[in-house]
């Protein structure tokens, strides 16, 4: 269906103007359901903010103050439709728990965390392509097994339970690496050197990739070991060309594709597995700011965290299609009109 | 076509080839497969020798196993010799793409995301390779512009020209065709195989695969008869005109097959790996089956050509007389193929069955 019509430039607007409405109908349902979830959460803002012990020595006039600034007993389609039309224009609210308007928390917590799983992509993506080309170019070789080993592994290791282990191994034990947050503690904002940063960074981008390079290694695994049984590759080698040809020229190219497709989707599991990583190395990313906001019934601050990650996993996704349609020949032509 | 007095160089000798795989039957139990079985053949050079056998006699096999493109569960058997040498695996992979090209069946053994250009000069960028590749390309009446397509663009007769051009780029001693023919109208099929007949007037070897005997008997030297992984007969091209000169029952019968010799087909099936016998392997179908056809039969030549049938005894000399393992059981005949093949093998089936 997106493939009619596309050798006018009207064709190419019809295709992203496609994209970007699923997008935004995307948007309002993920952040819908977000609200949802939240409002039918059994915990009480109140006694999850303020404390039991806290609520006891208030007034009631200041409970009820306290009442009003969570939004108890306000209807929640209320609540939701109000927010919704502030973010329209624009306001995104003010963040409950952190006091400061939420763009600016997002905006703070995204920098953390953005560089942490930029590095976890590309890390897990490259050594993932490598090591699957590797295992599928050499299929059932000792290098293969040991490839296909480390992906089932991994692929089956929880990443939090990873981030205790690497935590324990080089932060406890061997004492190279700082236990957790983004910065030592207790040190002024100024002194604070990119290399200290750097150090912060690495355990958790470390999990991040290890757990990330599974899939787009098994994925590249099986891409390669089809194309090396394909009958182009046999004719390859029955033209006398080598090894590192057939493996280079025919065999990458071949698979390049599918591995991007495949790495750009692959957004969303970095995101995903992001959140449990900060939690465990206490690094003040995103997804620290996500869990907090949802345990502590931080409404505006969830739903900017909610759309915020829908709008980069749905990039990532949406970049993919595009490289498709640029990349691929089969589908260039097509748009020519060939 | 040469005439039967032809005698060139030989360049390929295959004696007594037999290619079996091993495969799993259930769960641990391993079994040997015997595909093709004692096959010997000859190609000359200038000369081109043409390979019929209905499907799933092993054609394609021989072909992989010349070119030594077996796949890893295979093993092999025989000698195999090129120019009067032995054909050592050393040996092979200096000739392979070079001295012995092989050219496939269809578009899928174009990479498909590379541009034909680059597949035919197999990526060599120099200048020369470049004029020599459109210069091939133009034999074969295809523009410059061919070189910038991807195989998805091209038809079924512009991908066979060009896998022919993908050949001759080398200057080849020896050609291996795979069925070059299947899924092209009688024309084109036609014009693809005077193309390998020039490429044998131009003195290398040819060595065509194919189910179509009736192209083949219009375009080749010789046709080896090919039936149950094995060759029952080797005549010439020119015997064809005549049933009595051929030598073999089963070619007898493909002879009388053939539209304008009658239509008739024989009754029976080619048998399944499993099923073969000791002895001939067309005995079950075979009008004039005695008891001796049920001991092993070998090759013998006759009136210049070469016969796999006790009948042959009366006239000819025994060419070889070795005695060779049976494998035993097998289902690669069961095989689907691809529906191109089928589709093509319909008019050819009528009288290969």
């Amino acid at each position: 269906m997106e493939k009619n019509g596309k050798g006018t430039k009207a064709g190419w607007g019809r295709f992203l103007a496609g994209k970007c409405v699923r997008g935004g109908l995307l948007l309002f349902l993920v952040s819908a359901v977000a609200f949802w979830l939240v409002s039918v959460s059994p915990l009480d803002p109140l006694t999850a903010n303020v404390g039991q012990t806290a609520m006891g020595s208030m007034s009631q006039e200041q409970i009820e103050k306290l009442e009003i600034y969570w939004g108890v007993g306000e209807p929640p389609v209320k609540r939701f439709l109000a927010w919704v039309g502030d973010f329209f224009r624009g306001d995104m609210g003010m963040s409950l728990l952190y006091r400061q308007p939420v763009a600016r928390v997002i905006q703070v917590r995204l920098k953390n965390s953005l560089w942490l799983m930029a590095t976890a992509w590309v890390i897990s993506g490259v050594a993932g392509f490598g090591l699957g080309i590797l295992a599928g170019t050499k299929k059932d070789s000792v290098a293969d097994r040991l490839v296909c080993a480390y992906a089932l592994v991994t692929a089956s290791t929880p990443s939090f339970w990873l981030a205790l282990v690497f935590l324990m191994v080089f932060a406890v034990w061997l004492g190279w690496l700082p236990v957790g947050l983004s910065v030592p503690i207790g040190m002024e904002d100024a002194g604070v050197t990119l290399a200290d940063r750097i150090r912060h960074g690495i355990l958790p981008a470390l999990t991040l990739s290890v757990t990330g390079i599974s899939n787009i290694a098994l994925h590249t695994r099986e891409k390669m070991i089809q194309v090396m049984e394909s009958d182009y590759v046999l004719f390859a080698w029955a033209r006398g060309e080598g090894s590192r040809r057939i493996v280079f020229q025919h065999g990458v190219r071949n698979i390049l594709l599918p591995a991007l497709t495949l790495q750009f989707g692959s957004v969303s599991e970095i995101f995903g597995g992001s959140i449990l990583v900060e939690e465990v190395f206490s690094y003040p990313g995103l997804g620290q700011a996500a869990v907090n906001a949802g345990l502590g019934s931080d409404v505006p601050l969830l739903l900017g965290i909610t759309v915020i990650s829908a709008v980069i996993v749905f990039s990532g996704n949406l970049t993919a299609d595009i490289l498709y349609e640029v990349v691929d020949p089969r589908l260039r032509r097509e748009r020519r009109g060939m | 076509m040469k005439s039967n007095e032809y005698k060139g160089a030989p360049l390929l000798e295959v004696r007594n080839l037999s290619i079996s795989f091993t495969r799993y039957e259930g769960l641990w139990r391993q079994r040997k497969q015997c595909l093709v079985r004692d096959l010997s053949l000859e190609v000359k050079e200038g000369e081109m020798v043409a390979v019929v056998g209905s499907s799933g006699s092993g054609k394609s096999l021989l072909a992989h196993g010349v070119m030594g493109l077996l796949p890893y569960n295979a093993s092999w058997d025989g000698e195999i010799y090129y120019k009067g040498e032995l054909l050592t695996e050393k040996r092979l992979r200096k000739l392979r793409g070079r001295e012995m090209v092989f050219v496939p069946q269809s578009v899928s053994y174009l990479d498909p995301l590379m541009r034909v250009g680059e597949q035919v000069r197999k990526g060599a960028r120099s200048e020369k390779s470049r004029e020599q590749c459109q210069q091939v390309l133009k034999r074969y009446g295809l523009g410059k512009e061919t070189e910038t397509l991807y195989p998805f663009e091209l038809s079924g007769g512009m991908t066979r020209r060009i896998l022919i051009a993908t050949a001759v780029q080398e200057h080849p001693g020896l050609v291996i065709a795979d069925e070059p023919t299947p899924g092209l109208h009688l024309e084109a099929a036609k014009r693809v195989l005077s193309h390998f007949r020039e490429i044998a007037d131009d003195g290398a070897g040819v060595l065509l695969i194919t189910h179509d005997l009736e192209l083949a008997v219009q375009v080749a030297d010789r046709i080896v008869v090919f039936y149950a992984g094995t060759n029952l007969e080797e005549a010439w091209a020119a015997d064809f005109t005549d049933e009595k000169k051929l030598r073999h029952p089963y070619t007898k019968a493909l002879y009388r097959a053939m539209p304008q010799n009658g239509f008739k087909a024989v009754s029976g099936f080619q048998p399944y790996e499993k099923e073969f016998g000791e002895g001939c392997v067309f005995a079950p179908r075979c009008e004039a089956c005695e008891a001796r056809c049920h001991e092993p039969v070998y090759c013998r030549k006759l009136r210049g050509g070469m016969v796999r049938c006790w009948k042959g005894e009366e006239e000819g000399d025994v060419c070889e007389i070795r005695e060779k393992g049976r494998g035993q059981g097998g289902d690669l005949w069961e095989k689907g193929e691809d529906n191109e093949t089928k589709m093509n093998q319909a008019r050819v089936d009528n009288f290969l069955i």
